[in-house]
């Protein structure tokens, strides 16, 4: 089992998310994480999705996502075949705001992007790892809440949805 | 200035003629109800068939589609009309039929609001068709219905479900029809590389024993002679699987037989002995393949398959040649040596004596008492035409039937393969029948699958479809006890029927009817039922326990097949 992310070019068409995660549902595999978002192509939508699987399954599932009518091109990367971020937001509350948790804020290149009476949001941007291990730092700062964003993803090969679309 | 506008109802009649559909299998109802009144006025344009039930409308498409080999339509209204179509969906959907299905839905404003006859049948039916919409506005009717019947017809067929709001029915809108000719998302066809051929052509070039194996992607592609070509130049043997079967006349000399879990012995038990196996069109189906850990490990693949989906599924190959084989074939023919495998061929034909002296014989020369299903297919052999169609339902008479049938042409071969449809014969052969009325359709039926959709026995009568119905009557759901008897210790679980008078029934609905008992009056009472003009129903009491052998069990490898 390996760590995968499908790239999925779609038309923006109604129930087109339906449709892709419906392939997966039907071979049992779980989607760990899924963003949906424009492309630069206008009218082309990107999705995209980091599951845990065999190879062999994510290519079938890529063959069988590309089958839906609505999507252009899918494609599939190992973690080092492309550059990937998640946003991840940390609801402390305001007493738990001290020098400690400064440094903590500054040592991950996280900020502070909301200060509110009773609490402040910290923003984080990285790898799951990187962000799960603030979490577990925040624990000790009494953390309200924490939400974490799917992958968003460029693929390192170079030039891979515009060849297909201008051929 | 007169309003050049007409109603969304009136447009999709319109859209339908734009599109050559000369018939539709449907019910009506609330919601469809502003297309149906449109119908009335287009009666001479198009012909409406009033089925018995929605599965009905859907199977009659079906079978409409493999017979013609055009798009078949079916309408519905919205609910449980819509839901109905369902299970003719997810048939059509594996067995890549075209298919055009329209369904009414409530009104939009009442969407989502749990009104009357409301489903989301575009939810349900999104993993069943190709694809599927819902429309809402007038004006986009016509361009739906465009883009609907190229899905469905282009590239490796399937369904199409088209959603129509009661309002956008009623709504006034301009008509004009453009047929859709490319989508950018969907690229049925895929250019067949050269490289692939080279690959493909050495590796058949440098085969001692190479084999191939056919679908009804021969058919579906229209490359029959282009596949008879090919097999001409090389001399390479040939089986057919369920669906493939009339893409190759049974009469020519490469011809091997069937493959599958209830195939014939010498195609299967070869598949582990051939060196090259060259698919053609189909998908390693598992009814095809048994264990797959065991299925053909000593020959390399070659795949030619319209669908990259399936390359490497089921079976990993050595080479795929991605495209159309109609495309394809002809330039692998030019590349591959001319070539002939007598000894090989031998091979086969020495099994064959082998299945036919254990069981065939049996089957179609009994000296039992009962009568045998395979007898009875034997009969229509002798007196049907070279393009009779067969139409049959799902079970034992199903695999006797395909078995026995001799078949000469293509789109003579129609059934519910993948999904196994039990009621899908009646109502696929009238479809079949009204596709070519100079035709012979033969529908082969059993006593479990007749009382799925024995209603559509009315839609017969009242299109006159001249339909020869075969009922094959062992008082069993006869495939379920073969297995209870050879898995399950005998223990015959809910499969023996108390069945009705079915000769009573067919003549109550206006059908001539006949029953046959005793073998002495089976070929006669065959031969007056192939040439009575309308349609006819035939019931033939056969043995209550016969099996069906050869048979591949679940889980063995196709060099288990077992003649007993």
């Amino acid at each position: 089992m390996n760590r995968y992310t499908v790239s999925l070019f779609t038309e923006n068409f109604i129930g087109i998310l339906n449709r892709v995660t419906l392939i997966f549902t039907r071979r049992g595999v779980n989607i760990d994480a899924l963003t949906a978002s424009e492309s630069k192509e206008d009218g082309v939508h990107r999705i995209t999705i980091e599951v845990t699987t065999t190879e062999d399954q994510v290519l079938q599932i890529v063959k069988q996502t590309e089958k839906i009518i609505d999507v252009i091109k899918s494609f599939y990367y190992k973690d080092d075949e492309v550059v990937y971020q998640e946003i991840a937001l940390y609801k402390i509350p305001i007493s738990s705001l001290d020098p400690g948790l400064e440094k903590v804020i500054r040592q991950y290149n996280a900020r502070i992007i909301s200060a509110e009476k009773e609490f402040v949001v910290i923003e984080m941007t990285g790898h799951k790892e990187d962000t799960k291990a603030l979490l577990e730092i925040l624990k000790d700062f009494n953390i309200l809440e924490f939400a974490r964003s799917g992958r968003v993803a460029v693929a390192k090969p170079m030039g891979t949805i515009e060849q297909y679309l201008n051929n | 200035m007169k309003d050049s506008r007409i109603r969304g109802a009136e447009i999709v009649i319109k859209s339908l003629v734009a599109e050559n559909c000369d018939y539709i299998f449907g019910y009506p109802g609330g919601a469809i109800m502003p297309v149906y009144d449109a119908l009335y006025d287009y009666a001479d344009q198009i012909k409406h068939v009033l089925t018995r039930h929605e599965q009905g409308a859907i199977h009659a498409a079906q079978g409409y589609a493999r017979v013609s080999g055009k798009v078949g339509v079916c309408m519905a209204t919205s609910g449980p009309g819509a839901t109905n179509l369902i299970t003719g969906i997810a048939d059509a959907q594996i067995d890549s039929t075209p298919l055009v299905c329209i369904t009414g839905q409530v009104a939009s404003p009442l969407l989502g609001t749990d009104a009357f006859q409301e489903t989301d049948v575009v939810g349900f039916s999104m993993p069943g068709t190709k694809w599927n919409i819902q429309v809402r506005k007038a004006a986009d009717i016509a361009p739906a219905i465009a883009k609907g019947f190229h899905i469905a017809r282009s590239g490796r067929p399937g369904p199409v479900l088209i959603d129509i709001t009661k309002d956008a029915q009623n709504e006034l809108s301009e008509f004009n029809y453009v047929p859709c000719l490319g989508i950018r998302s969907y690229r049925p066809y895929p250019i067949v590389k050269d490289s692939e051929i080279t690959a493909a052509a050495e590796v058949i070039n440098a085969a001692k024993k190479p084999y191939v194996l056919f679908g009804q992607g021969v058919v579906i592609g229209n490359a029959e002679e282009e596949f008879k070509a090919f097999l001409d130049k090389t001399g390479i043997p040939a089986a057919c699987t369920l669906l493939g079967s009339g893409a190759l006349s049974e009469d020519h000399p490469q011809y091997v037989g069937k493959l599958g879990m209830h195939g014939n012995y010498a195609p299967n038990l070869l598949t582990n002995q051939c060196d090259v196996l060259i698919a053609v069109g189909m998908r390693f189906d598992d009814r095809v393949t048994g264990d797959l850990k065991r299925y053909a490990k000593q020959a390399k693949v070659v795949h030619l398959e319209l669908d990259n989906a399936e390359i490497d599924k089921n079976v990993k190959c050595a080479v795929s040649v991605l495209g159309d084989c109609k495309e394809s074939l002809p330039m692998l023919t030019e590349k591959v040596n001319e070539g002939k495998h007598d000894e090989w061929l031998a091979a086969f034909r020495t099994l064959e004596e082998k299945e036919k002296s254990a069981v065939v014989s049996l089957d179609l020369l009994p000296t039992k008492i009962g009568l045998t299903m395979g007898e009875v297919i034997r009969y229509i052999n002798d007196y049907k035409k070279d393009d009779a169609v067969l139409v049959t339902d799902v079970g034992q008479h199903q695999m006797i039937a395909w078995r026995y049938f001799k078949y000469k042409t293509t789109r003579t071969q129609v059934t519910s393969g993948g999904l196994g449809t039990m009621g899908f014969s009646l109502p696929a052969a009238l479809g079949a029948q009204l596709a070519d009325l100079s035709r012979q359709v033969v529908c082969v039926v059993g006593d479990g699958g007749i009382q799925m959709t024995i209603q559509e026995l009315g839609t017969i009568m009242q299109t006159k479809a001249p339909v020869k119905v075969v009922l094959l009557n062992n008082d069993f759901l006869g495939m379920v006890r073969q297995w209870q008897q050879l898995f399950f210790d005998k223990r015959y679980s809910f499969t023996e029927l108390d069945n009705p008078d079915f000769v009573k029934i067919a003549e109550a609905y206006n059908m001539k009817a006949t029953k046959v008992t005793e073998r002495e009056n089976l070929s006669d009472t065959v031969a007056e039922m192939m040439i009575h003009e309308g349609p006819y129903f035939l019931e033939v009491v056969v043995e209550k326990e016969d099996n069906v052998f050869p048979m591949i069990p679940t889980g063995c490898s196709v060099e288990e097949v077992r003649l007993s």
